[in-house]
């Protein structure tokens, strides 16, 4: 498991549907056994018991040995934590645990085509009945719901309330019957989100996160640990050192000196000047959060600057590879640069998933500024 | 690493806050500039600093200091920043008192050191040259040997503080040619002596320099500071200690500015509503507010790297310089443009804050020209 990765399909999102290599299982497992792929969650629940402080050498020391984390994903950085602080103890038994283990890959329900920023607006709906809600609607953008074995979802339970009132947060084994899900084509060419309809599918009561009627705070919760989630992803201090270098060296002139293009240079500067200024801050943000200050101001600005930045980045690649960028099939393309010019597309999505820039900038200018409506 | 500041340090910030805000004010930083002021600054205040241990924080105990590091002595220039104090933190704490610890003899450090600290000394650092922009090592200022000393002779710039300095620390070249690293010595010289002419100037944010022209100084052996022809590698020491300190002076100042923006979009109404309300502005100060957090990270990273003396400081000095100079512009630019015409007047604060930002991006190095060694320092 010291290989670097070739691709987002390297990486083990764990889950029942998907096949992965056998390397791949038995280091989750392996993992899994101690509770280190949640390694700050309780024992109790299978995770393992770490303080903040002992993780952070567990990963310090992982990534010395250039070790990559046994398991991604949605479960363990939204759900998860999640459950953990607003779920009832029966949900947490049944859940964490399999989490840990890998078992369960997890999907957000929480966009529809008529609600995305305006997420409150949304109109599936769920109907109270016997011991169950009946679900009906549709939700877009699921990430992974084709290979998911559950979702947590928002659906309408109060028509006739405000907005945000009438909104219950739950639940939902992905092999209820009625659920369907159709794949949707990306930019880069994979089908990495899907379109999710509900046609009368049972959800247990004892799925409600919360109170019913009361999931729009649970809503809001969760999104927190989704921005720092994607804030957290653009810190990676690459083991293999900054690729923009050598890139330029490879792209633009072979020197070991200076980088020949001057405009090159100095854009590949202010990138690796504001990555050092983006982990200082995540740096902060994790050390406050750990000496028990409140998450300061400093942490709403991640969301938005590490997606911003991801992005500048691979515009500069981009910029790098100069024609070679452009390939995309047949012989002679080199496969390494489709994969840079899928990344590239990719990207263009993080200033728009988990809440678009424009959104988290007027967080910052309410929450943090407090500026009037 | 630590970016959670301890007790101590959030007193020492406390401090410093009430200081300047009992001691001084914008009314007094306006009052200094229209009254044409000879020195620039209350010695009163000065004093007042030095009995506070501010002057020589840095200073080791031994030499009459309180041997504190650069993340303390940011809680002292980050207020100090806010109230935009003109006394002489950068040239005698940050420029003069860092060169006599860095490069100063046994004799040096103890005559000089202890008066510092106790705010008797003033003492610049004249480096710059009118032909050499920012680099410090291009120095055309000659030093020949001349009987048992030496004899100096050329033009500096931009000498903060300069004008009321009791002595002034002249970089000089001893060998090779204009821009070479090697070859230049650091001399410390009494500006009363014969040769010696200062110039006060005021700049454009109305602080006071000199500019000083040496016509055949005579110095002798003992005025040299450091590591004779090793001058070059001193000075980027003691530079990269005085943008550390000039970086927190920037991020209080910035933070002052954009509050006071903040402030006005909250009270100034249009159309009937505040003009907070119009989403134009807010996105633009919510990405101030996000340039203004990224810049306070970098500098505490430099600062703790400053502290636990890690090979990769002077990089981070570079990063935390960048990081300051954009965002002090952005919120002085920024500042000035949400005012409306009243920013543009004379009688607004927020143009000195605009006129501080400018001068600051260009002591010690513009973004730019950090940029540049930032890229050489790391090998690419
Ligand atoms: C790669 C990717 C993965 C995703 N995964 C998931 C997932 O797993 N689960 C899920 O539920 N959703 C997912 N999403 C959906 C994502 O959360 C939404 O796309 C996003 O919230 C925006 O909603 P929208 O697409 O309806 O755009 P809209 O809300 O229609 O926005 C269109 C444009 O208008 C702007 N805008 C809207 N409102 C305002 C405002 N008040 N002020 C200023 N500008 C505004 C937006 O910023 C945007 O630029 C994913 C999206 C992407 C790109």
């Amino acid at each position: 498991m010291r290989e670097p990765l070739k691709s987002e399909n390297d990486l083990c999102w764990g889950g029942k549907k998907r096949e992965y290599p056998a390397d791949v299982k038995r280091w989750l497992q392996v993992m899994a056994e101690r509770g280190w792929t949640a390694p700050t969650w309780p024992e109790c629940y299978g995770g393992g018991g770490l303080s903040k402080a002992r993780a952070k050498v567990l990963a310090e020391e992982m990534a010395r040995l250039g070790l990559r984390p046994a398991l991604f994903g949605v479960a363990l950085t939204m759900i998860g934590p999640l459950l953990l602080q607003e779920g009832s103890e029966e949900q947490k038994r049944r859940h964490i645990p399999a989490i840990v283990r890998g078992e369960r890959l997890w999907c957000q329900g929480y966009s529809e085509p008529g609600a995305g920023s305006d997420l409150a607006s949304l109109q599936t709906g769920a109907v109270a009945d016997g011991d169950d809600f009946i679900l009906n609607g549709q939700k877009i953008w699921t990430s992974l719901a084709d290979k998911a074995d559950w979702m947590f979802l928002l659906a309408r339970t109060d028509p006739q309330a405000k907005k945000g009132e009438g909104i219950t947060f739950l639940l939902m084994d992905m092999e209820s019957a009625g659920v369907t899900v159709r794949p949707i084509k990306l930019i880069a060419g994979n089908s990495h989100f899907c379109e999710t309809f509900f046609t009368d599918v049972r959800v247990p009561r004892e799925n409600v996160v919360g109170r019913i009627n009361g999931g729009w705070s649970i809503a809001k919760a969760l999104l927190g640990f989704e921005r720092s989630a994607i804030g957290g992803m653009f810190k990676k201090e690459r083991p293999e050192g900054d690729p923009l270098v050598a890139l330029a060296r490879r792209y633009i002139d072979a020197s070991e000196k200076e980088i020949g293009d001057p405009m090159v240079r100095d854009r590949i500067t202010r990138i690796r000047m504001d990555q050092k200024r983006l982990e200082f801050t995540l740096a902060r943000t994790a050390e406050n959060a750990k000496a028990g200050h409140k998450p300061g101001p400093e942490s709403s600005i991640l969301k938005y600057y590490g997606s911003e930045l991801n992005m500048r980045r691979q515009e500069l690649i981009q910029s790098i590879l100069g024609p070679h960028a452009l390939g995309w099939s047949g012989e002679g393309v080199d496969p390494r640069e489709v994969r840079m010019t899928k990344e590239w597309l990719r990207s263009r999505g993080n200033s728009i998933e988990g809440g678009t820039s424009e959104i988290q900038l007027n967080i910052i200018a309410k929450r943090v500024l407090g500026l009037p409506e | 690493m630590s970016f959670v500041l301890s007790q101590e340090q959030r007193l020492l910030k406390q401090t410093a806050g009430d200081f300047v805000k009992s001691r001084s004010s914008l009314k007094r930083i306006r009052t200094l500039r229209d009254s044409a002021d000879a020195t620039g600054f209350s010695r009163d205040i000065w004093r007042e600093m030095a009995e506070l241990g501010w002057v020589g924080m840095l200073l080791p105990e031994d030499d009459g200091g309180s041997a504190l590091g650069y993340m303390d002595l940011m809680m002292v220039m980050e207020e100090l920043g806010r109230g935009l104090m003109p006394e002489p933190m950068l040239s005698t704490t940050l420029l003069g008192a860092n060169a006599v610890l860095l490069g100063g003899s046994e004799a040096q450090r103890r005559e000089l050191l202890p008066a510092i600290a106790r705010g008797e000394l003033l003492v610049a650092l004249a480096y710059q040259e009118p032909s050499g922009r920012f680099d410090p090592h291009t120095v055309q200022t000659t030093a020949e040997p001349s009987g048992r000393g030496w004899k100096l002779r050329g033009e500096k710039c931009l000498v903060l503080d300069g004008h009321v300095a009791d002595r002034i620390l002249v970089s000089a070249r001893t060998s090779g040619s204009i821009a070479d690293r090697h070859g230049v010595t650091l001399f410390l010289i009494d500006p009363r002596e014969h040769g010696v002419l200062v110039n006060r100037q005021m700049l454009v944010d109305s602080r006071i320099v000199a500019s000083i022209r040496l016509s055949d100084v005579a110095v002798d052996e003992s005025a040299i500071v450091g590591e004779p022809e090793n001058g070059g590698n001193l000075l980027e020491a003691i530079l990269d200690r005085a943008t550390a300190g000039l970086c927190a002076e920037m991020l209080g100042a910035m933070s002052a500015a954009f509050e006071m923006t903040l402030e006005y979009l909250k009270t100034r109404k249009q159309f009937g509503v505040a003009i907070g309300t119009f989403q134009a502005l807010k996105h633009r100060a919510a990405i101030l507010y996000t340039e203004i957090e990224l810049a306070r990270s970098a500098v505490m990273g430099m600062n703790q790297a400053l502290d636990e003396a890690r090979p990769g400081a002077s990089a981070l000095v570079s990063v935390a310089k960048v990081s300051c100079s954009d965002a002090f512009l952005l919120a002085a630019n920024e500042g000035v443009q949400m005012h409306g015409g009243i920013g543009m007047t004379d009688e607004h604060d927020i143009g000195f804050f605009l006129k501080r930002a400018r001068a600051a991006e260009m002591t010690f190095g513009d973004a730019a020209w950090h940029r540049r060694r930032y890229a050489e320092l790391e090998g690419y």
